[in-house]
């Protein structure tokens, strides 16, 4: 028996910034400097980027440890107001299976000194497969992971 | 649903400290005293002891005391994937983010310019 | 500049059906069947439904009051699990205005011989243009018409 789950779940994160929205907006909507701070520290190098930053425009990222598995990024630009917010969706594959697909907000007011930016994602996250026979394996891999990924966070 | 936002900012907390995530590490090795958890870390046995608090109190970790020694150890069962992979969406927008300031003062237009380290 | 605000919000809705799964995952799957069901309230004019059921396919209607505001629903499948679960991601427009984009799923649990339908909204609503409370009860009023639809199976 399989059973399915999918977990829902928001957070939001704010940062204040001396500099003016229209220069961190900027740094959102340019490819290259979107890159310098969003991928270029990662874990893993990334081996496609698409960016087409214009609303139904897509952002299209992947990366991963060479030989390992893929990680693969799609979004799709719903609202872009220019210097003050973007709305966009998006989902994750781990190789072949989506785990998660999430609507993200960012918005950038005006304050004095600079711009508060306010970013709140909203995901579903899919569980996947809880197949009971499977449990204990599943519990293994997961702690593997978690092993893998705190490793890779350390690294960093 | 909602429910879930308390185990979630547990798990996060927990997940996002750099001593804790070794201590996790370390125990998703294998069981270990809390003595032995704190030999490669460079703080006094108190500030162990309180991380393992925040661990046991998201669930990651338990603990138990036979005589005189406390064992702690993963428990397995507590980080489920849902909460592990929310947990890592965020740390990871939190670092970002933090290296978005960096780089609005890095490329502040009127800044002299500065050697990247 | 225009003030702009947004208000997220999140509302569940569970629905439980006489019929299996597949029969109700089927009223969204087919385009002729979803347009019976999914349909604005009496009076209002409406467009044709169009629906591309994939991932990466889209979904469009319109509608609105005679002579008043005519709303438009925009939808792009994220994910499909035959007879189990569907996630989109859709945005509403009143006239020419943007006022909220949502990630929506609907999950088709098996509930003895039925089905325990539970449709989860996560929504961004902008600039003040409509609220949770609304959006909801205009939801609740869809699956008043899909269990209707359901019993004429």
């Amino acid at each position: 028996m399989t059973i399915r789950n999918a977990k829902h779940a928001t957070f939001t994160i704010e940062r204040v910034y001396p500099a003016a929205p229209a220069r961190v907006f900027a740094a959102w909507s340019d490819k290259e400097a979107k890159t310098a701070w969003a991928y270029c520290h990662e874990e893993w190098p990334v081996s496609e980027h698409v960016f087409d930053f214009r609303e139904g425009g897509r952002e299209h990222l992947v990366t991963g440890p060479a030989g390992g598995t893929r990680h693969v990024f799609d979004a799709v630009y719903h609202d872009i107001v220019p210097d003050q917010r973007i709305v966009y969706a998006y989902d994750m594959h781990l190789g072949e299976r989506r785990i998660s697909v999430s609507l993200t907000t960012i918005e950038f007011f005006a304050v004095a000194g600079g711009t508060r930016l306010v970013f709140t994602e909203q995901g579903v996250f899919f569980d996947g497969y809880d197949d009971i026979a499977g449990r204990e394996e599943g519990t293994r891999i997961g702690l593997d992971n978690l092993d893998r990924q705190l490793r890779q966070q350390r690294a960093a | 649903m909602l429910n879930y936002q308390a185990p979630l900012d547990l798990a996060f907390q927990a997940l996002a400290d750099p001593t804790r995530r070794v201590m996790v590490e370390r125990l998703s090795q294998g069981p270990a005293s809390v003595s032995e958890l704190a030999r490669p870390l460079d703080m006094t046995l108190s500030a162990v002891v309180q991380h393992l608090a925040v661990l046991e109190a998201s669930g990651l970790v338990r603990s138990q005391k036979v005589g005189r020694v406390r064992t702690c150890r993963i428990e397995p069962t507590a980080l489920h994937s849902a909460e592990r992979w929310i947990s890592e969406r965020r740390a990871s927008w939190e670092r970002r983010l933090d290296r978005l300031g960096a780089f609005l003062a890095e490329t502040e237009p009127t800044a002299k310019p500065r050697r990247k380290k | 500049m225009t003030e702009r605000s947004t208000k997220h919000a999140t509302f569940t809705i569970e629905r439980t059906f006489a019929a299996p799964p597949p029969r109700v995952f089927a009223a969204y799957a087919d385009a002729k069947s979803k347009a019976r069901w999914f349909v604005g309230p009496e009076g209002w004019e409406k467009s044709n439904l169009k629906l591309d059921f994939k991932v990466g396919g889209r979904e469009s209607v319109s509608g609105g009051p005679p002579g008043g505001p005519v709303h438009y629903y925009n939808a792009i499948y994220q994910d499909i699990v035959p007879d189990e679960r569907i996630v989109l991601t859709y945005e509403m427009h009143m006239d020419k205005t943007r006022i909220s984009v949502s990630l929506g799923t609907t999950e088709f649990n098996p509930a003895g011989t039925g089905t325990r339908l539970v449709y989860t909204e996560q929504a961004v609503f902008l600039d003040g243009y409509d609220d949770a409370g609304s959006r909801e009860q205009g939801t609740r009023g869809l699956f008043d018409q899909l269990a209707r639809f359901m019993e004429m199976q």
